[in-house]
């Protein structure tokens, strides 16, 4: 395999990983601020992704499509905060799987009724519809370095967010002293909804943003979730920065595992029985990372309070 | 879990004491039993069969085959567990006679041992290896397809196409691999890979790198869904769609899919035994009533569907309603004896179609519709690779 495509599958592993990036932050800041295991999160990527295309078809404006689709979901996540989240705080992970894991069934026959049971359509924006030749020879879709940019600066407004605000100040304190913080008169409760509200509206970007390239269907969030898991695992849980280093190293990791395996494994065996073989091993390389990762650094490659 | 619906269909439609036969002295509409898939993913399929179906009932006042008929309606939600479980209540409890309507098949091979030896099974979608060959029953009929069909035919147009290179990728499952060995059984050129990819798979790319690296003639995919979905779009995006021809199964390229992949899929080429511009007569009355009921196109999941109620309501009326009697609605069963919406159509000794495959194009139409033009035929009077291992004459 030559270098450049070698470098333009690395640009396709960083791509994914962003993705995956743009739905951990919200997962592990909730699970750092609050100690709350969203299954649901996958839901409120959905509702952003069809809230989107929905403005997107009737307005004709991706942008505006963006911030409806994002708004839906900090809605949506802010109305089940009030109404049911905020009673699973102090219970333990158990139950807040279980409630969330409800709230997945009933986001997907919801969706249906009102979107119907097939997918819906959600174009790549006309500004980033052609490609760029970023590396010799190679065209790459102007779309996916798109994603990447955007990305990158959600990361940096959480950085920012959480290292140079107010509220920053006030989500790092009331991770590790809840009581003090309220005890010095701060109303935690409205933090907390504000801080999943946030995750929500991270988690319908990550929608908006993979609705051009993946299909806008109910079920859509569940799919995702899994690789968001692995990534929040590998990463550290509840970090915002081993958020990133855990997506880019997934994203990487995976891409790779197809784009290398399939031409490795012909050097050994026969191309009849290569194709399978490579298959089943890419398939697995992401959870041997997970397994790797937690043998060697339990608390993840960028623990919460390193 | 599994909500279960019932559509009541033509029970208020009063039967006139003239026309009951002896064997319906029971009374009462002629049941029958719809297991499909109504929710997750494959929800859009069963959608459109079950509506399909619907169709035929309704235009007939709530009848098939000039009785009354009242369809039970259940969800599979795509779980085994769940179909079978279906199933044993509809036969074993609710005495039903006829059932229909599943879409994978997988639930498929769970429902077969429970229905087959008690009742009539029409299948308006899954056509599994096993049941077409040495598994092949007098009481199982498929009014679709064998699996392998549309990918055998897409091989062989691939082939008079006078393509040499092809680059076939499918989801690493047993259905991935059997649709992959169908395309390979009528293809004559080189296979340049077969990439099987993860079942749950959100970002081709890689694969789409590799692909242009290979530089194929043509590129085959079966992925069903969602994954076909993801694949179109990322295969448009990639600017891949003008430099090679994208080949599938109808599956891929259907108005379940259209409206989620938009342009992405013009100039995509596929199969099917149906094409909503056949110009067959009960073709033409299917998609005008079917737009005009459901204010959509037509999928060939529709017209599977649809070609299912017609085809049980011929045995019905052949029989007089006596579905009870397997061996006498088989027989009527096996003469086929509708008009098909995709023209002529027969049974094979296995209980399998033998028709035309169709070649399709994704094209836009006058009304700036995404749909499919028939732009030829890979085979005529195409048979299933499995009908010589099943015993049945």
């Amino acid at each position: 395999m030559d270098s450049l495509l070698l470098l333009e599958q690395a640009l396709n592993g960083l791509t994914l990983g962003v993705m995956l990036f743009l739905m951990a932050a919200g997962l592990t800041l909730i699970f750092g601020v609050m100690g709350v295991i969203n299954l649901a999160h996958g839901s409120l990527y959905m509702i952003g992704a069809f809230a989107g295309a929905t403005v997107t078809a009737r307005t004709g404006s991706f942008a505006l499509g963006m911030l409806a689709g994002m708004a839906a979901s900090a809605l949506v996540a802010l109305a089940l905060e009030l109404t049911l989240i905020r009673r699973l705080y102090a219970r333990d992970h158990l139950d807040q799987v279980l409630a969330t894991y409800a709230l997945i069934l009933i986001a997907n026959e919801s969706v249906k009724i009102v979107w119907g049971p097939q997918p819906i359509f959600l174009g790549t924006p006309e500004a980033f519809g052609g490609s760029v030749e970023i590396i010799p020879g190679v065209p790459y879709p102007a779309y996916r370095l798109a994603i990447i940019g955007t990305g990158l600066a959600a990361a940096a407004f959480l950085w920012w967010l959480i290292a140079r605000t107010r509220l920053g100040m006030l989500i790092r304190a009331g991770t590790t002293h809840r009581a003090i913080v309220q005890a010095l008169g701060v109303n935690i409760q409205a933090l907390f909804a504000l801080v999943f509200a946030i995750g929500g509206a991270l988690a319908g970007l990550a929608g908006m943003m993979a609705g051009p390239l993946l299909a806008v269907q109910v079920g859509m969030g569940e799919q995702i979730l899994i690789l968001t898991f692995v990534v929040v695992v590998v990463g550290g849980l509840g970090s915002v920065r081993g958020a990133m280093a855990g997506a880019v190293l997934v994203g990487l990791v995976d891409t790779l595992s197809r784009a290398v395996l399939p031409v490795a494994v012909r050097e050994v065996l026969p191309p009849s029985a290569a194709d399978q073989v490579a298959a089943n091993l890419g398939a697995v390389a992401v959870y041997l990372l997970m397994a790797v990762v937690l043998a060697i650094r339990p608390q993840g490659l960028v623990p919460r309070h390193a | 879990m599994s909500c279960t619906r019932r559509d009541l269909l033509g029970a208020s439609a009063a039967v006139p004491l003239a026309l009951a036969t002896p064997a319906l002295a029971q009374s009462g509409p002629i049941r029958i039993g719809m297991i499909t898939t109504l929710s997750g993913p494959g929800a859009a399929l069963g959608n459109d069969i079950r509506d399909g179906f619907n169709l035929v009932v309704k235009n007939a006042g709530g009848r098939l085959g000039g009785l009354p008929v009242e369809v039970v309606i259940a969800d599979d939600a795509l779980r085994p567990e769940n179909g079978r479980a279906i199933a044993e209540r509809m036969v074993r409890r609710e005495r039903i006679q006829v059932l229909t309507g599943i879409v994978f098949s997988n639930v498929m091979l769970a429902v077969a041992p429970v229905v087959l030896p008690a009742a009539t099974y029409i299948s308006a979608n899954a056509g599994p290896s096993q049941l077409a060959g040495e598994a092949c029953h007098a009481n199982y009929f498929n009014v679709a397809w064998q699996n392998d069909n549309l990918h055998e035919a897409v091989g062989q147009y691939v082939t008079q196409q006078g393509k040499r290179r092809a680059y076939l990728v499918a989801p690493n499952y047993p259905a991935g691999r059997d649709a992959l060995t169908g395309f390979k059984r009528f293809f004559r050129g080189e296979v340049v890979a077969e990439q099987y990819t993860r079942l749950d798979q959100l970002d081709y790319a890689a694969e789409l790198a590799a692909i242009r690296t290979a530089g194929p003639e043509a590129v085959y995919i079966f992925l069903p869904g969602g994954l076909g979905i993801n694949f179109i779009k990322q295969y448009a995006a990639a600017g891949l769609r003008e430099r090679v021809p994208l080949y599938g199964p109808g599956f891929s390229f259907d108005q379940d899919v259209f409206p989620a992949v938009g342009e992405d899929a013009l100039g995509c080429f596929n199969s099917s035994q149906w094409a909503l511009d056949l110009p067959v007569p009960a073709n033409r009355q299917f998609v005008d009533t079917f737009e005009r009921e459901y204010g959509r196109l037509p999928s060939l999941y529709a017209s599977q569907g649809y070609d299912a109620a017609l085809l049980i309501g011929s045995a019905i009326a052949a029989t007089r309603g006596r579905v009870g009697d397997r061996a006498a609605f088989a027989a009527a069963l096996k003469r086929a004896d509708f008009q098909s919406v995709r023209g002529r159509f027969r049974f094979g000794n296995n209980n399998h179609p033998i028709q035309t495959i169709y070649m399709r194009e994704v094209v836009k139409d006058e009304k700036g519709r995404i749909v499919n033009r028939t732009i030829g035929t890979a085979f005529e009077d195409h048979q299933d690779a499995y009908a010589a291992q099943c015993k049945l004459t």
